[in-house]
């Protein structure tokens, strides 16, 4: 039993956030959303590479680290923390995974080491147009190796070069491997709400698909590689919450009206406090799911559904009263409030919104309860 | 992080369920009225269930053998009450003098006699409760007037104390009193403790909103206590009175009650728009965002223990888990209403679904965010001492008790 990270971990994770605050500090998520075009920060992703951390969880046979996913839970939650304008989330948490998770020996000999270098990034493709996803609406598709159909957003679709991609095949729903800078993709960079985290419509005609893993399981790994992301995201999304409530309790302690700092006022303060309760719900949750990621536990499509509705939420809110703490200045484009208010929203759509994991969580626990009075 | 038993903590666990199994005393032959907190066959069966644990090794798990406990860890403590309340055996009975007055005794006295106490509350004989809270000091909890004034070797003291848990069937409480009105006011108190029947102790139970009569009003009229009951030094009564709080946030694996797994039998239950409530998307929404407060209540109690387990004492944080608690409670109590519609309004046990346990807690759950605590004094507490906010204005702050203004 022990709900913290290890002395380990800590020390990882300190050394983390110690070197993000110097290699990425706020300005530099600023220099992104001031020049979308860029995508993400070039620098900023060769220092990371160089760190390691792209290959915390990919085997050392393929070039990674072979660490845990607690030490990657823990660098999640300061590239969260630090806001950092790179496509960390896509190449590592989605792409990696689910070229781990489904894909061919050959194909992992080839692009494992370079995405853990750093050299290599990837994505992940999923969403084609409004709604909640469903498998019936997936209107890409391969036929004899030849993927046809569009993607939008696809997040870092523009600085990616390999991109899994969600289609119908001849056996149902697949993911295939497809190559962006190859034949038959055309790609366009789009403009969302959060520009420090770049994003493109992508289109294919023809484009050449490996398929990854069995042909129609798709889903099957999409889920998985969505719930271990799920978890992933939940410490980024930790991450970021508790830097606002930080940004908002430290304002809150300098801004003065009515003769004495505004942190003094109830008003202030029971807000603030009720930030805390969310994050600590969104915490707990993480660290659970955590817990089940690097153990393989049973519970983990539970503790990933609840990790991300709870880690939703508490950033939602975190970032929403953190502008309020701040006042008239927290809503000008100077601030860095917006920052955060934007990345919390992003990370909370990017892989389906809450009420589709909420939805997901109810079958769970319908399915837990059933089991439970089975065994009973 | 690590939410699995170590071999250790699994072998202990097991041995505990097994135990819990075969020593379990049996309900089953109450009527839904008799299953009721407080009502004398249920006390009974707690009294039992809480002799047969110290028996055998499984009551207050954590204190020395020579006070009436087990000499095992706080681990081990934490998993029997897992177990327990698994098996849905959890009483409050003995929960405020073990989990919150007499750690404190045992912290500030060096009586003998004194200590005599705690064994005998240990196998479940005896039951304590808190004379704390008084019509005048309520979240503002150091404005106690009740006065103790010294005469020879003994103590006599007049009040009145207010939302006393329990004072109806227990034998001893803790009292705080004010011994020196000169002094600002959380200066100037003390603690004893007090047999029930000592004269001068009037308990008169107060009828609560939801029918129950738990909670009393203890009046006392020159009420004599001898010096050697007096807790900590005369004018420490603060002290001892936040030794309390902190073994109340201390304490493991209480707060269970209905859970979402009980909501969702209900909802089963429960006609819905189509099929029953348990397949309304509306429903199921609610029920996930229920869950992870739920879930994190549960999950936040294995950080009290894991930092109880690295020998630290639990701080602040606790009142996250106090606030989540009481709140999510209505919460839960309230949709269990809604999810049935007009039926929900119906209370009588022997026609409302689960004998009405869920309309008996929803007029209980203002009361839980009311006591121990309010969710207002909760979040005060998370913003000064967790956050750093600074301290609300206190206008009553460095001035003598008696010149602090009462508003009457």
């Amino acid at each position: 039993m022990n709900f913290d990270y290890t002395d380990d971990q800590k020390a990882l994770k300190d050394e983390a956030r110690r070197f993000l605050a110097a290699a990425s500090p706020l300005s530099a998520a600023r220099a992104v959303l001031e020049r979308p075009d860029r995508g993400y920060d070039a620098d900023l992703w060769t220092r990371i590479g160089e760190q390691g951390w792209c290959g915390a969880t990919i085997p050392e046979r393929h070039g990674g680290l072979g660490l845990g996913y607690v030490e990657l839970c823990a660098l999640a939650e300061e590239l969260g923390r630090a806001i950092a304008p790179v496509p960390f989330a896509s190449s590592i948490y989605f792409f990696a995974e689910a070229l781990m998770l489904a894909g061919a020996d050959e194909q992992k000999e080839d692009l494992l080491p370079k995405i853990a270098s750093g050299d290599l990034i990837g994505t992940l493709a999923v969403s084609e147009g409004a709604g909640a996803f469903r498998p019936d609406r997936i209107e890409a598709r391969v036929i004899n190796g030849r993927l046809s159909g569009k993607k939008a957003p696809v997040p870092d679709g523009m600085t990616a070069s390999r991109c899994i991609v969600l289609a119908m095949g001849h056996a149902g729903p697949g993911l295939y491997l497809v190559a962006l800078d190859g034949l038959g993709v055309d790609r366009h960079s789009v403009s969302t709400i959060d520009p420090t985290r770049g994003a493109a419509v992508l289109t294919f005609d023809d484009a050449p698909a490996q398929s990854l893993g069995v042909e129609g399981a798709g889903l099957e790994v999409l889920n998985m590689v969505q719930e271990r992301g799920a978890i992933l995201l939940a410490f980024e999304q930790l991450g970021g919450a508790d830097r606002c409530l930080e940004m908002a309790r430290d304002y809150a302690l300098q801004r003065y009206a009515f003769g004495r700092p505004i942190g003094g006022y109830q008003a202030i303060k029971h807000k603030l406090a009720d930030v805390y309760v969310k994050i600590e719900v969104a915490r707990a949750n993480a660290y659970f799911g955590a817990w089940a990621l690097s153990t393989g536990a049973p519970e983990l499509p539970l503790a990933a559904s609840a990790a991300r509705v709870a880690g939703t939420a508490a950033y939602w809110h975190a970032s929403k009263e953190m502008i309020q703490t701040f006042g008239g200045i927290g809503v000008t484009w100077e601030s860095d409030c917006h920052l955060f208010f934007r990345r919390a929203r992003h990370l909370g759509l990017v892989i389906g919104a809450a009420r589709e994991w909420k939805r997901r969580l109810a079958d769970q626990l319908e399915a837990r309860l059933s089991a439970e009075q089975a065994v009973a | 992080m690590n939410f699995d038993d170590n071999p250790q903590e699994a072998t202990y666990r097991a041995t505990a369920r097994a135990w819990i199994s075969a020593n379990a005393p049996d309900l089953s032959g109450l009527s839904p009225e008799e299953r009721r907190n407080w009502h004398d066959k249920h006390k009974e069966i707690a009294a039992i269930w809480q002799s047969r644990k110290a028996q055998a090794g499984y009551a207050c798990i954590s204190w020395p053998t020579a006070r009436g406990g087990a000499g095992g860890t706080a681990i081990e403590e934490a998993i029997f009450n897992q177990e327990e309340a698994r098996a849905g055996l959890q009483f409050t009975y003995f929960m405020t003098g073990l989990h919150m007055l007499l750690p404190a005794l045992m912290e500030h006295s060096a009586d003998e006699a004194s200590l005599a106490r705690v064994a005998p509350a240990v196998r479940g004989e005896e039951i304590w409760c808190q004379l704390f809270s008084e019509p005048g000091s309520g979240s503002d909890s150091a404005a106690m007037r009740t006065l103790a004034v010294k005469d020879g070797d003994h103590w006599v003291l007049n009040g009145q104390k207010v939302w006393n848990s329990g004072a109806q069937a227990a034998h001893f409480g803790m009292i705080i009193a004010r011994t020196d009105r000169d002094v600002p006011k959380h200066k100037g108190l003390s603690a004893f403790w007090v047999d029930m029947k000592t004269p001068g102790i009037d308990v008169r139970p107060i009828k609560m909103m939801s029918g129950d009569s738990e909670l009393n009003e203890v009046f006392l009229t020159d009420v004599r206590i001898p010096d050697n009951q007096r807790i900590g030094a005369p004018g420490d009564g603060w002290k001892v009175v936040i030794s309390t709080l902190m073994n109340e946030r201390a304490a493991l694996g209480s707060g269970t009650g209905l859970s979402w797994r009980d909501i969702m039998g209900l909802a089963r239950d429960s006609g819905g728009f189509s099929g029953s409530t348990l397949e309304d998307p509306a429903f199921r929404e609610w029920l996930a965002e229920y869950y992870v407060n739920a879930e994190a209540i549960r999950l936040l109690s294995f950080r009290t223990l894991t930092s109880l387990s690295k020998g630290h004492t639990p701080g602040p944080e606790g009142s996250a888990g106090k606030l989540l608690w009481a709140t999510q409670t209505q919460e839960l109590t309230n949709q269990a209403l809604d999810i049935q519609g007009c039926f929900g309004l119906i209370d009588d046990p022997k026609i409302a679904l689960r004998n009405g346990a869920f309309q008996h807690r929803f007029l209980w759950a203002p009361a839980l965010r009311l006591g121990g605590g309010t969710d207002e004094i909760m979040r005060n507490i998370i913003a000064e001492r967790i956050l750093g906010l600074p301290a609300d204005i206190r206008v009553d702050k460095d001035v003598p008790f008696r010149e602090i203004p009462t508003g009457r």
